[in-house]
């Protein structure tokens, strides 16, 4: 039998959901197999925006690979840059001051609340709700004004460097981050009333791309896709970096594996990253913003990983290195990657309107998924 | 006064041909000023939802915002894709449009200003409006594109389904009138509007009304035709410049035309709101004119689509279809029956 262009032997029907797509945030290009509404299979074909940053920062030195890296997840790049700095200290033996590890977690935990709340919107808008995009950049846009003042950027920060931060924070940033907090708090009953309880979004939402824990662990799924199937792995609790150990804030677990799971564990995370800011920003410690380190970093012969939490899951850092100032081998571990790679499982059977959903609760973000 | 005048001037063939024409241009009038309203409209809403300004540049308060608009729809080219089957293709926009305005012609603007006063004007509402889908099945079929064919699919269960319950809550209204003429349905609310004199029964199939309507004209929560996030624009997402306008058009024209039939049927169209034995009130709503008080009651119910539209996340296919088919449909039979009995038994004031 001649198969026909667009569609299966079996008849069944053949759709490019992408590269131009309003559900894919990006590049992504999904090749979905449908029977009428429901779905048969999802393939997804990467590399639309593939810029080979582990190649490019083999020919970089140690101290500027870390501003590539905010261009893979541009949601996160502090904790990307954070990691990397992290890894290049674990190989320089640098002891980083109490006051720049303060400074590091106050900022990944606004990052984190950052990217939940664009992901928030964005995952309203692909159920067809368009208003809570707005009140999410609200809010947004508050911690972007104040990574601005203290970094320099709103969006690929660059502010970690080998051995603390690039500069001191902003004398305003402790009143503005106060402020921040008390504007959330105020808000986030919004967030509620506008989405998590409606009738609409629930029945979207609940029952909807079940992932069973043995699934997500088998898939590599990482991040709040995991934890709302049950599976504890958050890398500030298993592997703590920094001051994580020293905080007090519990990491979010939910055992429902649907949807619906997934958006109360990014939801309830905003609180916990709330608690943490709150523990710390009062006491930051007084010193030095920065290490000494050498002009010219040299890292000893060895590998060198260091595992960070980003707001989509476990990003790894891999350095080989043979002992010159640039690395010989770089890999980096993309949380995104690993749990688009869950979606075919997860997608199999629903209909097409839950495969926006389901994209939406894993929170991909395409230049981390391709680098 | 004018038909008089006509009359004494020109013989009775060329008085019908002249008053066609007449009412024939005051509805294009009628449609293009409507449409650059709604259009302006819908974006002030959302942008008040929204917490943001809206088009506040082209105009006094973004007021030609919409005329620009079309003004670009209009030179831009109307691409048809190669592979479209170009008769239906060029025809379906003009079904939509063509549906609209015959849809226009019963409605009862205010006090004695009616186009036709058509003594089955529910009847030929409903047969009219429902061939709104054929208009966006040819659009899905001929532009031979899958998402376009799945948002036609979509949109065609979608409405045949949802015009049963807009089918018998507007029947409520016509058991306790006991009229189909839309006039008459109007002049027996002098007394009270039905909403306030049919009891919960009426207010039943009002709430049944506003839900079927707002699935019969593609408005989000129900907008699956088109649904941006899943099908990128549904039914027409081939197509461009007027043509695409066209569908646009005729989209808000139904809002509109919907809201009309709902505050005719149940807010009592152009009469003024009365309460009871209060004289001086009643007197100084009287003074209110009448096509106030109905494009007063029209874009509230508008307001209220509108509203919709910028709170509600989509309904997935199947959840849209179990809502009316276990739902609605259920609950609108039962209640035709009560207010059968409520009739009958002449229970209402």
């Amino acid at each position: 039998m001649v198969e026909e262009i667009g569609r299966t032997a079996d008849g069944n029907i053949i759709i490019n959901v992408g590269p131009q797509h309003p559900a894919t945030h990006g590049v992504l290009h999904l090749v979905i197999t449908i029977n009428g509404e429901t779905i048969i299979k999802v393939e997804p074909h990467l590399g639309y925006i593939h810029r080979s940053i582990e190649k490019m920062c083999e020919s970089l030195t140690y101290r500027q690979f870390i501003y590539v890296t905010s261009r893979m997840d541009y949601l996160s790049s502090h904790i990307n840059n954070h990691a990397c700095a992290l890894c290049v200290e674990n190989g320089l033996q640098v002891e980083v001051p109490a006051r720049a590890q303060v400074i590091r977690v106050l900022m990944d935990e606004l990052t984190r609340i950052a990217s939940h709340e664009l992901w928030w919107g964005a995952m309203a808008m692909d159920l067809g709700a368009f208003t809570p995009f707005f009140h999410a950049f609200r809010e947004r846009e508050t911690i972007n004004d104040i990574m601005e003042e203290t970094c320099g950027a709103r969006l690929t920060m660059n502010y970690m460097v080998p051995g603390g931060v690039m500069q001191d924070i902003h004398p305003n940033f402790q009143q503005r981050v106060k402020d921040f907090i008390k504007l959330y708090k105020s808000k986030i009953s919004e967030y509620d009333e506008l989405v998590t309880g409606n009738i609409i979004f629930q029945n979207r939402m609940k029952g909807v791309g079940y992932l069973s824990p043995e699934d997500a662990v088998s898939f590599g799924v990482s991040g709040p896709p995991a934890r709302g199937s049950g599976v504890s792995c958050d890398t500030r609790k298993t592997y703590p970096y920094e001051i994580y150990n020293q905080l007090q804030f519990d990491e979010i677990l939910e055992t429902g594996g649907d949807s619906f799971a997934r958006y109360m564990v990014r939801i309830r995370e905003m609180n916990q990253s709330i608690k943490i800011i709150e523990q710390l920003i009062d006491n930051i410690p007084e010193g030095d913003f920065q290490a000494k380190t050498k002009a010219v970093l040299k890292l000893p012969k060895g590998e060198f990983l260091q595992k960070v939490e980003t707001a989509r899951g476990q990003f790894g850092v891999y350095i080989v290195s043979e002992g010159g100032t640039t690395p010989y081998r770089i890999k980096f571990r993309s949380p995104g990657f690993s749990n688009l790679s869950a979606l075919d499982h997860m997608a199999r059977g629903s209909k097409l309107g839950d495969l926006v959903a389901m994209m939406g609760t894993l929170d991909l973000v395409i230049p981390d998924i391709d680098r | 006064m004018i038909d008089s005048w006509l009359r004494a001037t020109f013989n009775a063939t060329w008085t019908m041909v002249i008053e066609m024409v007449i009412a024939g241009v005051c509805v294009i009038g009628l449609f293009a000023a409507l449409g650059l309203v709604l259009v302006l409209m819908e974006r002030r809403v959302a942008a008040w939802i929204q917490i943001r300004l809206g088009p506040n540049r082209v105009g006094p308060g973004g007021m030609l915002q919409s005329l620009a608009d079309t003004l670009k729809l209009l030179v831009k080219e109307g691409m048809t894709p190669d592979g479209a089957d170009k008769f239906l293709f060029n025809l379906a926009p003009f079904i939509a449009m063509m549906v609209a305005m015959l849809l226009m012609a019963p409605i009862a603007f205010a006090k004695d200003f009616q186009l036709w006063d058509l003594n089955i004007g529910v009847l030929y509402i409903s047969a009219v409006s429902s061939l709104m889908v054929i208009s966006i099945l040819m659009a899905g079929w001929a532009s031979n594109n899958k998402y376009s064919l799945m948002g036609a699919m979509r949109s065609g269960a979608q409405i045949v389904s949802y015009e049963l319950s807009a089918g018998l809550s507007i029947l409520t209204v016509v058991i306790l009138s006991g009229s189909l003429n839309l006039n008459e349905i109007i002049l027996s609310q002098s007394d009270g509007w039905w909403i306030f004199k049919g009891h919960i029964p009426v207010i039943i199939s009002f709430v049944i009304f506003i839900i079927a309507v707002t699935a019969e004209t593609n408005r989000a929560p129900f907008d699956l035709a088109e649904a941006e996030s899943e099908l990128t624009a549904g039914f027409h997402t081939e197509y461009s410049g007027m043509k695409f306008a066209l569908f646009f058009l005729a989209e808000y024209i139904n809002v509109f035309i919907v809201c009309a039939i709902g505050a005719t049927l149940f807010l009592g169209g152009w009469m003024p709101f009365h309460i009871g034995h209060w004289e001086g009130f009643n007197h100084v709503m009287d003074y209110i004119p009448s096509s106030l008080w109905f494009f007063g009651k029209t874009f509230f119910l508008i307001f209220l689509i509108m509203w919709f539209r910028w709170t509600f996340p989509r309904l997935r296919i199947d959840q849209l279809l179990n809502l009316e088919w276990k739902y609605l449909l259920p609950i609108s039979m039962f209640n035709i029956l009560l207010v059968t009995v409520m009739a009958i038994l002449g229970w209402y004031f």
